[in-house]
């Protein structure tokens, strides 16, 4: 036994300066890697936003970023703007025609659905308090029946002139009488139920901030 | 907040179960999974290690990882390794009785996809400590239901015939696929009118 | 003499990864990866061509650095390696390909823990030359590669009627929607291999009855060698 052990031969020194050397050049590669693709990443997660933004409210040309803190919704700053992303504070966004015009707010919202959390983003005029836009930015319901919240054009046109007062309700198919009402997908009634759910709970949400932000404009 | 924590708990041990949803955790599930017993044991140690690594998993993102986000993968899996090691250590001198029910599993679960799985998912989902220990309990029940019922299905099918083209892996990953499907009905649980 | 069976090696240790060591058809590893992304083939091809980067580049390393790595810290070495290019192909998916790492999801990091990248560098990496390494390297991951898409697929075309997302049999075609679904992947998988092991029980029988004549055929031969013995004795 004695003799085994000598023949072991590796020092502790040895072992501890090659995991070393390997953390370090692991360390060094990977600070390379992430300073190198990170404006990249960061450029793709902008375009995507600003692409969901501009399809849920029509006829916006740019926008600016909206965060709720300190019990109240506030503009971000420029510099702040750049951090927006990493931010943990619940955040929509102000669409502005060519002309400066305000045209409404995109809202994102989640809500679990048949399979796993639906997330989506509306848009909302509060002029006329309507709903004018809709989209579903990750949803993993079942492929042909769900995700028809997603690919059914009646649904997704039907989201897009939707009035909120009193509130959205879900009715059967064929069976919508007002303008606050959206008619379910047959073979995906949880999920539709769930999108109409999410615009509802979050609309009401943002509703008093909104209304005191516009307010002070 | 109690609704989102049972949400978070039913889901992830039946509705997007870990191993016949999201495909973790399938060496053991195909490895050890021939008596009840065994399979019953793993399963209790996968949630113990599971516990774990969801707040080592926490506390690495909230302290840690915030200035070095490209150190997450490493720092897992080393803190993963190096805390079923001590684990285990501590297991054998504190509880050997423990340590015979559990010990001899706690290193194979250690590259088991599951666990990695958990920090990932839930890092990606924002989860807290609370959300994340609640997640890791849902995820290693789920682990373990997943388990026990194969081990049950496996110890039934050993009186049987099996034709020999089909035996192993090509059964065992077909009776998977029918025990995935009768967990597709678990989806929906939640919905509310 | 020297060339000549040196090609045939690299060619052995290549061609090994693709067929006949199959990695996710024969030792039946990384099957968390080949089940979970294979639901479109564009899928199934992208998780292969991470593992390629991933499995070449340790492979290249872990074989040049081989002699100075001590047999005690090989394992963890081995884990930095790998884990530091499985997230370096991370960032380069999110960068230059997101909608496919939006689809992969948390499985290309898990690629860290698939025990086919692991296991190439302690069965073979650590223990052979660079260019041996990379060979078996190469042919396992586009063994790999050829696996994932061959079930991605399969899933595909018959969940969805696509491939490469062109759809295959029009509109009227009702997909069998369960085999993009999660049942599907273990289906698929198991009666892929139910059919190759029916191959292969095949081949086996035939083989026997080859081994069968040829026996014949040695003892006739013996028996004549025997008694020529006998009489030249």
């Amino acid at each position: 036994m004695v003799e085994q052990e000598q023949r072991t031969g590796t020092s502790s020194t040895r072992m501890i300066a090659t995991l070393g050397i390997a953390g370090l050049f692991s360390g060094l590669a990977l600070v390379a890697v992430f300073l190198f693709t990170r404006p990249i990443i960061e450029a793709n997660k902008a375009e995507a936003l600003r692409r969901a933004v501009f399809q849920v409210l029509p006829g916006s040309s740019s926008f600016q970023t909206l965060e709720f803190s300190n019990d109240k919704l506030a503009l971000l700053s420029v510099e702040q703007e750049n951090n927006a992303p990493k931010s943990k504070n619940p955040q929509i966004y102000a669409g502005y025609s060519k002309s400066g015009k305000l045209l409404g707010f995109a809202i994102p919202g989640e809500e679990a659905g048949f399979q796993d959390k639906i997330k989506a983003i509306f848009g909302y005029d509060p002029q006329r308090r309507m709903l004018i836009g809709f989209e579903v930015l990750d949803s993993k319901e079942t492929p042909g029946l769900g995700d028809k919240i997603i690919k059914d054009k009646y649904f997704r046109t039907s989201l897009t002139s939707l009035e909120i007062d009193p509130k959205i309700v879900a009715v059967k198919p064929g069976q919508k009488t007002a303008a606050n009402q959206v008619e379910t997908i047959t073979g995906a009634t949880i999920s539709s139920k769930t999108v109409i759910r999410l615009l509802d709970k979050t609309i009401r949400r943002w509703l008093p901030s909104i209304n005191i932000y516009l307010a002070k404009q | 907040m109690a609704a989102d924590l049972l949400w978070i708990f039913i889901s992830a041990m039946v509705i997007n179960n870990f191993t016949l949803y999201y495909f973790l955790g399938l060496c053991p599930f195909f490895g050890v999974s021939d008596r009840i017993s065994t399979a019953l044991r793993m399963g209790l140690a996968n949630i113990f290690v599971l516990l774990i690594t969801a707040f080592c998993a926490w506390f690495l993102n909230t302290y840690v990882l915030s200035h070095a986000p490209y150190l997450r993968l490493i720092s897992f899996i080393i803190v993963i390794a190096s805390t079923v090691q001590f684990v285990e250590m501590a297991i054998k001198k504190m509880s050997p009785v423990l340590f015979k029910a559990l010990g001899i599993f706690l290193p194979l679960i250690t590259t088991n996809c599951a666990i990695l799985g958990l920090a990932l998912f839930a890092t990606n989902k924002g989860y807290g400590l609370l959300e994340g220990l609640v997640y890791a309990l849902g995820a290693g029940g789920g682990l373990t239901l997943a388990l026990v019922i194969m081990a049950g299905i496996r110890e039934e099918s050993k009186l049987l015939e099996i034709p020999k083209v089909i035996e192993g892996t090509a059964l065992n990953l077909i009776i998977a696929g029918i025990l995935s499907m009768a967990f597709m009905g678990f989806a929906g649980l939640f919905s509310t009118s | 003499m020297k060339n000549f069976e040196e090609a045939a090696r690299y060619h052995e240790e290549f061609i090994k990864g693709l067929w006949k060591e199959n990695p996710v058809f024969v030792a039946v590893l990384g099957m968390c990866p080949a089940l979970a992304v294979t639901n479109t083939a564009i899928n199934g091809l992208a998780m292969g061509g991470a593992t390629l980067f991933v499995l070449t580049f340790s492979s290249l390393l872990v074989s040049s650095f081989r002699r100075y790595i001590p047999k005690e810290v090989r394992i963890t070495t081995f884990v930095i390696i790998i884990a530091t290019f499985v997230t370096i192909v991370d960032f380069l998916l999110q960068a230059f390909l997101p909608a496919i790492h939006k689809e992969l999801g948390a499985f290309v990091a898990l690629i860290v823990v698939n025990c086919l990248i692991l296991g190439r560098q302690e069965a073979f990496s650590f223990k052979n030359p660079i260019r041996l390494a990379m060979v078996d390297a190469l042919g396992m991951a586009l063994g790999f590669t050829f696996a994932l898409f061959c079930l991605g697929a399969i899933r595909e075309i018959l969940g969805n009627g696509s491939l490469f997302g062109v759809s295959l049999f029009g509109p009227s075609f009702e997909p069998w929607i369960v085999m993009i679904l999660p049942p599907g992947g273990f289906l698929s998988l198991g009666f892929l291999l139910l059919f190759f092991n029916w191959l292969k029980q095949r081949q086996e029988q035939k083989q026997s009855l080859v081994y069968l004549a040829d026996a014949v055929a040695e003892v006739a031969e013996k028996k004549d060698s025997i008694i020529s013995l006998k009489r030249g004795v």
